[in-house]
């Protein structure tokens, strides 16, 4: 552990006035340290400090032992940055920027990454962006061309843009500039928690209903010193994995599809549906909407319910086995997916990625095991890991998961605790902040709940894991071809609205 | 190649037999709204208190918006006395906006076919651009597997195409973001005439949760003319082909009762 850290563990609310708030060298020389060995950057933001000061936030992460530590700063206008030695750093940055006009010094790429006006003026106030107007990384040279995509795409996809620098059909460059998705979703949290917040969490990004109000309740359950039954927790352990087997199972299927094999496409699609249903059958809602709440969860499931869902799970499970069984026989699949998109290890680390992503360039990092909360504190899902880093690496990753979660969700259903589903939720104490983290099918979600002298939100943030991969897809893209494009951003299926916000 | 047809075997045919079956649902959906203020004790507003996206109003005959509607527990769990519960009710798409507000008692006035003159031009091949504008995905993802096997969109002639030029419609899901706004008027303009919109989901029709957040413009008929609305967040994928085929004139009875 570095100097200047104080660890505190995941989940567990601390006073505000306990934050250390260091000086900028300290905070710099803190992250860097605390970087450069074990530990990575799980959030850095700012919030208003008053007297047109911003306070600097960031959580350290540290998987070895298994510890967070909290750190802040105060700045004005600008300050020296810290992407320039930790590329972990660059798209939070680029984010306070854009949000607070506190400029870093140094930021060898600073644009907006969501394109709204900023939260304060300042003396250096710009005109209020355009989506999508930015000053793009340009390539020039005979033979060289643009190629320009989105944001509205030929598929049913949400929008992005995408900007490729190539010479022929390799692509030297992608860059991505998001920020359609943008509906103020962390603005209109401050104040809360009111009635809408919940559902405000269970759509910031739609496809991770389970995951994001997981993470919140858990934020809102420690701040309130909430105890939540062994019943409710089974449950939303049991709705986290049934999202990632359907997610997971839907990439494979689009994968297959976008190497043009048909069979399993069209199985998985299928399948997809099948473990969504399962949790329609929890809950009523295909993405388990209604289903975490604030205390436990809002539905319980009885003894017959319990043994329809076990049936249904093993048919699933069977049958996406087969349908995979097809795909990593078939060679002109391996082909394509086998050295595509190859992203090394020591990419990965320096950019902070995370996930099934991070996982299959051979990272072991996993919330479920390194900040376990929950049901996860005592159910162990085997972290999985592959070390080619391509394609093939990403797809494998997630059959691995697949297995795993099956399993897990096989065994909770078998030995289900009895006792209540929900308890009522504490009152917010005054000034306290909590970090809260879990790992969502795409990788590490973190929220951090900041309350103020009455208890409510002064600020609230949301990281999805999109959030930390988003430059991955970039780099897995450089020499690749043109067309090796769906498939390489299949293989990371990134969340627009979870990094709009 | 043996265990590529044995696996075939093995998956079976799954596209559902709809419209001329009705589908198995899951027991808890939470569809068509049922109320009776009959049973709303003095004075309450317990469910119009505890809706997300205050859709309800209370006080006399009760009312859902179902444009705005988040198909959430909140205000079944809010009322002790059942004034409000979900049906299984799954058609829920209607032509025009009002038709969404449902008033205790009123049969909902299910979406009509086509008018005439477009019905002959679009009604036997339906070719839609889908629009993202800032929304959870979730639509998105329910309007994707109707591309699946278990739907299988294709058999009604209504195909999803890359291109605004090649289509006969929008479907737009999400709020419509002010960062969207430009691009789906550009999208909306190069769709050639006749044409028609859809607009799925909560966000899409009234903003959904994202309702006048100052960074968005509460639905897609802020910018564009809605043919055909689908509420829900997001709408079971039933919910929304049984929509798109009473547009074509596939599905033709026009009311549901909320008595089941």
């Amino acid at each position: 552990m570095a100097i200047g850290l104080s660890p505190f563990h995941s989940g567990e609310p601390v006073p505000l006035r306990s934050v250390p708030d260091l000086s900028i060298a300290e905070f710099r020389t803190a992250i860097l340290s605390a970087v450069s060995s074990t530990c990575s950057l799980a959030a850095l933001f700012g919030m208003p400090a008053g007297d047109r000061l911003v306070r600097l936030i960031a959580v350290v992460a540290d998987s070895v032992t298994n510890s967070l530590s909290i750190l802040s700063t105060k700045v004005g206008e600008s300050y020296p940055c810290l992407t320039l030695e930790c590329p972990q750093a660059h798209w939070f940055e680029r984010e306070i920027a854009e949000q607070w006009q506190v400029h870093p010094d140094g930021h060898p790429w600073l644009k907006p990454i969501r394109f709204h006006a900023p939260y304060r003026t300042s003396n250096s106030l710009s005109p209020a962006p355009v989506a999508g107007v930015t000053d793009f990384f340009a390539m020039a040279g005979e033979e060289v061309h643009e190629v320009a995509v989105g944001p509205v795409h030929a598929g049913i996809i949400e929008p992005g843009h995408f900007r490729f620098q190539c010479h022929g059909e390799d692509v030297f460059h992608l860059e991505i500039s998001l920020g359609y998705q943008h509906r103020g979703v962390e603005r209109a949290l401050v104040g809360g928690p009111g009635k809408r917040t919940i559902h405000l969490m269970e759509t910031l990004c739609g496809d991770t209903s389970i995951g994001h109000a997981t993470a919140y309740c858990e934020a809102i359950e420690a701040l309130g010193s909430t105890a939540v039954s062994a019943r409710a927790q089974v449950l939303r352990g049991v709705a986290l994995e049934l999202e990632r087997l359907a997610n997971h199972t839907g990439d494979l299927g689009a994968l297959a599809g976008d190497v043009g094999y048909l069979p399993t496409a069209a199985y998985c699609g299928r399948i997809r549906g099948d473990f969504l249903n399962l949790t329609a059958a929890l809950c009523g809602s295909r993405f388990g909407r209604g289903l975490i709440r604030p205390g436990g969860v809002g539905f319980d499931v009885g003894k017959p319910l319990v043994a329809k869902l076990q049936e249904r799970l093993e048919a699933a499970l069977k049958d996406v086995e087969d349908a995979l069984a097809l795909l990593w026989d078939a060679p002109s699949v391996q082909a394509r997916f086998e050295h595509t998109g190859t992203i090394t290890r020591e990419t990965c680390e320096a950019l902070g990625m995370v996930g099934p992503a991070a996982r299959a360039c051979g990272v072991e990092r996993d919330i479920r095991q390194d900040f376990p909360s929950g049901i996860f504190r005592f159910a162990q899902i085997p972290i999985s890991k592959w070390h080619s880093g391509d394609v093939f690496a990403r797809a494998w990753l997630r059959w691995l998961e697949i297995q795993r979660s099956g399993a897990f969700v096989r065994e909770q259903f078998a030995s289900m605790p009895d006792g209540p589903i929900l308890s009522p939720a504490g009152p917010l104490p005054a000034d306290h902040l909590v970090v809260s983290l879990v790992e969502g099918w795409r990788g590490e979600i973190c929220h951090v709940a900041i309350t103020d002298a009455d208890g409510h939100f002064a600020h609230y943030k949301i990281v999805d894991p999109s959030f930390h991969n988003w430059m991955g897809l970039a780099m897995a893209m450089r020499n690749q071809q043109v067309s090796d494009f769906p498939l390489c951003n299949k293989s990371f299926n990134l969340s627009y609205c979870g990094h709009d916000l | 190649m043996p265990s590529l047809i044995l696996t075939r075997l093995r998956q079976g045919k799954r596209t559902l037999p709809f419209p001329e079956t009705e589908p198995v649902l899951p027991e808890r959906i939470r569809g068509l709204p049922v109320m009776d203020h009959a049973r709303c004790p003095s004075g309450c507003t317990s469910c119009a208190d505890a809706c997300p996206t205050d859709a309800i109003t209370s006080g006399g005959n009760l009312q859902i918006d179902l444009g705005r509607c988040l198909f959430c527990p909140e205000c079944a769990n809010a009322c002790p006395e059942g004034a409000i519960r979900f049906t299984s009710q799954y058609q829920l798409a209607t032509s025009s906006r009002n038709d969404l507000v449902l008033t205790e008692g009123e049969a909902l006035r299910l979406a009509g076919r086509l008018a005439e003159q477009t019905y002959r031009v679009l009604g036997r091949s339906l070719k839609l651009r889908q629009v993202s504008a800032g929304g959870c995905n979730g639509c998105e993802s329910d309007v994707n597997v109707l591309n699946t096997v278990v739907f299988d969109l294709g058999r009604f002639g209504i195909q999803f195409v890359a291109s605004p030029r090649h289509a006969d419609g929008l479907l737009i899901t999400g709020a419509v973001t002010q960062n969207m706004r430009l691009a789906l008027e550009k999208t909306y303009q190069a769709v050639p005439y006749p044409k028609i919109v859809i607009a799925v989901g909560a966000c899409a029709i009234s903003g959904g949760p994202f309702r006048d957040h100052p960074e968005v413009l509460n639905g897609a008929d802020s910018i564009v003319p809605v043919d055909l609305y689908v509420p829900g967040c997001p709408p079971h994928p039933v919910t929304i082909l049984d929509g798109l085929l009473r547009l074509i004139g596939k599905i033709k009875e026009s009311r549901a009762t909320p008595s089941s």
